[in-house]
């Protein structure tokens, strides 16, 4: 059993909690990530490890399913079933004076670490930032503490450019140069941003959180195909260059259980 | 003496045990293992022992059933081997103890594994343990995996005086006894039985924590001070077919599709939230045991139509001989001398196979015919796929311990259990790729006493 020390709601659909988890903590770095089991008979859900303090994790999760939503209803002081990792591998921290963080919805949490390390190390770090719209963007002010400029975008405008990221993006290229970029939101706006980074060519890394169960290897379920060659998301990654996957097929595979999600999300309506 | 024909184990009945996840074989009772164990010739030289990788005094434990002891039957058998109820039930024993049987000679074989699995389960009904006396001698050795391997290797240790902590990486305990052998072909509630008598003679088990990741095998040594490891990680990592469209969804590799249903209760959906998803025609690639488990799952899950597809003949099967005919009995079709060379469907969505016909050649390394392919394709409609030809040794210690000698396969390399690392050993499927549970039992075992004398050695 893992002990909830810190919870607290980052917008209506969206917490931040810290457990104590002192043996993912252990071998923790930037880019890990670990898998909850929120009670007995539970899924297994993979999250980003975004912070971590002694023997502390911290989450940052999306109440979008049945089990995030368990997850959702415990509160400080709870205990969870189960907390595993970390796993993945860690970030590819490069060697580059300036970097482009580029968060689309609740991927600004796997990509919080990621640009830390990178600020930590000395490289300038710019970030844009994306949502559907004000009340969506979280983390803001923990990025300012490291971020030299932040570029935001707001689906309905409510806050920054009106639009996408890679709206921002396209005017921003205009104007300034970066010698890598890290880009992670929903597969759809990786996909462009990698797209649109290759136009003007800047290197994309990206994070992918397929569908997995054991997250060490075992099943499978998180394949994903990067320049005609498979890969296992939960050992050979998270991370990935962008220019090769093949996003269309990871998009099948994420949506290959929406129906089901939805039976079972069911069961949460009283 | 009066032929005695060997005794059939009762089974439920195909028609209904294909809708449920119920135990298919049900066991002896009292009167029939009486019939099976006077079976047994007491051969002056038994053939059965040396052919069972734990040894097994046979012979004796099924006399001991015969002169109705049958705790001391258990008391036979756990000496050797700590899970009979287990292994009673997923050993290939046509090709061990029962295939080396002297009555098979002119006669079928005595049913051993149906025994063994009658003392095994009496032991687990009336609670019957054999309580011995263990003597600390207050040294830490640690245990990396809680599958068959682990468990043997953790029991022979603890037996013998050391305080043993076992690291499991999943929520559970019992890996493949787990998330891989179906709950109609063992029951989990034996595994979970099985690990409870283990704890209670003083084995820890930790779970959640992955040897590599959370903590490293030179943590484990220098940090937690362990006098020497066992490494039984098992080989977690599927081998794909290596063919166009395998990533399409739909596709599983058995690892995925059994852990969905065995592991995480898929077949509960959405009581359980980890759903599966087959379809009504499902194709398995394989013919081992796994590929037989999967099509029977499928099959449970409510698919009309599932066949195996294996690229050699009927005799080539690697299954259990008793899970093929259980396969045969439920439906289970046997496409042979085919192999998938395609997968077809539009938007990443698998609806075709296209397979190749075989046929066999010159026999191969393994004794078995080499199946060729002919030129001739055919196209089958699918819905689902399950990818059962075999698995690799899971990467994660490996990758993350520099001085860890391995294969090309990844499988770790080893010396009479020594691996590369002084103080560390191995066995089970993390050594030889995917076997079989008691092979894993048997390496575990010898892996104990290897620890154990090197302890000793260098104290």
């Amino acid at each position: 059993m893992y002990k909830i020390i810190d919870k607290r709601a980052l917008n209506k659909d969206v917490d931040l909690m810290v457990i104590d988890a002192p043996f993912v903590a252990k071998n923790a770095l930037p880019g890990h990530f670990l898998i909850v089991r929120v009670e007995e008979g539970g899924e297994r859900i993979p999250l980003t490890i975004v912070d971590l303090d002694g023997g502390n994790v911290t989450i940052i999760y999306q109440k979008l399913g049945f089990s995030t939503k368990r997850l959702g209803e415990k509160h400080i002081g709870d205990t969870i079933e189960d907390v595993v990792g970390p796993l993945g591998k860690p970030s590819h921290i490069r060697n580059v004076e300036s970097i482009l963080g580029i968060a689309g919805g609740v991927g600004a949490a796997p990509l919080f670490p990621q640009l830390k390390e990178y600020a930590r190390r000395g490289t300038k770090v710019d970030l844009v930032i994306g949502g559907r719209s004000q009340d969506y963007l979280f983390l803001l002010d923990e990025y300012k503490e490291f971020c030299e400029n932040i570029y935001i975008s707001t689906d309905d405008g409510s806050l920054g450019t009106k639009g996408f990221v890679t709206d921002v993006l396209k005017k921003l290229y205009q104007e300034k140069n970066f010698d890598h970029s890290v880009a992670i939101g929903p597969l759809v706006m990786m996909k462009h941003t990698v797209l649109l980074n290759q136009k003007y060519g800047i290197s994309t890394d990206v994070s992918l959180n397929p569908i997995m169960i054991d997250g060490t290897g075992m099943c499978g379920n998180c394949r994903v195909t990067i320049n005609d060659k498979t890969y296992f998301a939960c050992i050979d990654g998270p991370d990935f260059p962008g220019e090769g996957v093949n996003f269309d097929e990871l998009i099948a595979r994420q949506v290959y259980y929406t129906e089901e999600e939805h039976i079972c999300n069911l069961r949460l309506v009283k | 003496m009066m032929k005695v024909d060997r005794t059939k184990m009762a089974l439920q009945n195909p028609e209904i045990r294909q809708k449920n996840f119920d135990e298919v074989a049900l066991g002896y009772t009292l009167t029939e293992a009486l019939i099976e164990a006077s079976r047994c010739l007491d051969c002056k030289s038994p053939k059965c022992i040396d052919a069972c990788p734990v040894r097994v005094d046979i012979p004796t434990f099924i006399k001991e059933i015969l002169s109705g002891d049958l705790t001391k039957a258990y008391h036979t058998l756990y000496k050797e081997n700590i899970l009979p109820a287990i292994c009673g039930r997923v050993c290939p024993q046509e090709k061990q103890c029962e295939g080396a049987c002297i009555v098979g000679i002119k006669n079928k074989p005595v049913s051993i594994g149906a025994l063994e699995r009658f003392v095994g389960d009496y032991s687990l009904k009336n609670d019957v343990i054999m309580s011995e006396y263990i003597e600390e001698n207050d040294l830490k050795v640690g245990i990396i995996g809680s599958g068959p391997a682990g468990l043997a290797c953790a029991a022979t240790l603890r037996r013998l005086g050391y305080t043993v902590d076992v690291y499991e990486a999943l929520h559970e305990f019992g890996g493949v006894l787990n998330y891989g052998i179906p709950d109609f072909r063992l029951p989990k509630d034996i595994v979970k039985t099985e690990i409870n008598r283990l704890k209670k003679i003083g084995i820890k088990f930790h779970k959640n924590i992955i040897i590599g990741k959370s903590i490293t095998i030179d943590q484990l040594l220098n940090e937690y001070k362990y006098k020497a490891l066992f490494i039984g990680s098992g080989a977690g990592l599927p081998r794909p077919l290596s063919v166009p469209g395998e990533n399409m969804t739909g596709i599983y590799y058995a690892n995925e599709f059994l852990t969905r249903v065995n592991l995480m209760k898929a077949s509960s959906f959405p009581y359980s939230p980890t759903p599966v998803k087959i379809g009504n025609n499902v194709a398995v690639v394989g013919g081992g045991n796994v590929a037989m488990d999967a099509a029977r799952t499928a099959k449970r899950l409510g698919a009309k139509n599932v066949f195996i597809l294996y690229r050699r003949n009927m005799e080539s099967l690697p299954a259990r001989l008793d899970e093929i005919h259980h396969a045969q009995e439920e439906g289970i079709d046997f496409k042979l001398l085919y192999n998938p060379v395609e997968f077809i469907g539009e938007n990443y969505s698998v609806s075709q196979v296209k397979v190749e016909r075989m046929d066999l050649g010159e026999p191969d390394s393994s004794g078995r015919q080499r199946p060729v392919p002919t030129g001739e394709f055919e196209i089958i409609d699918i819905d689902s796929c399950v990818i059962s030809i075999g698995q690799n040794p899971n990467p994660i210690i490996k990758d993350a311990t520099d001085d860890l000698e391995v294969n090309r396969w990844g499988g770790i390399i080893v010396e009479n259990h020594q691996t590369s690392i002084p103080g560390v050993v191995a066995g089970g499927d993390v050594v030889s790729g995917a076997a079989t549970v008691i092979l894993a039992m048997g390496a575990g075992k010898d892996s104990a006493v290897k620890m154990d004398e090197y302890i000793t050695n260098n104290s």
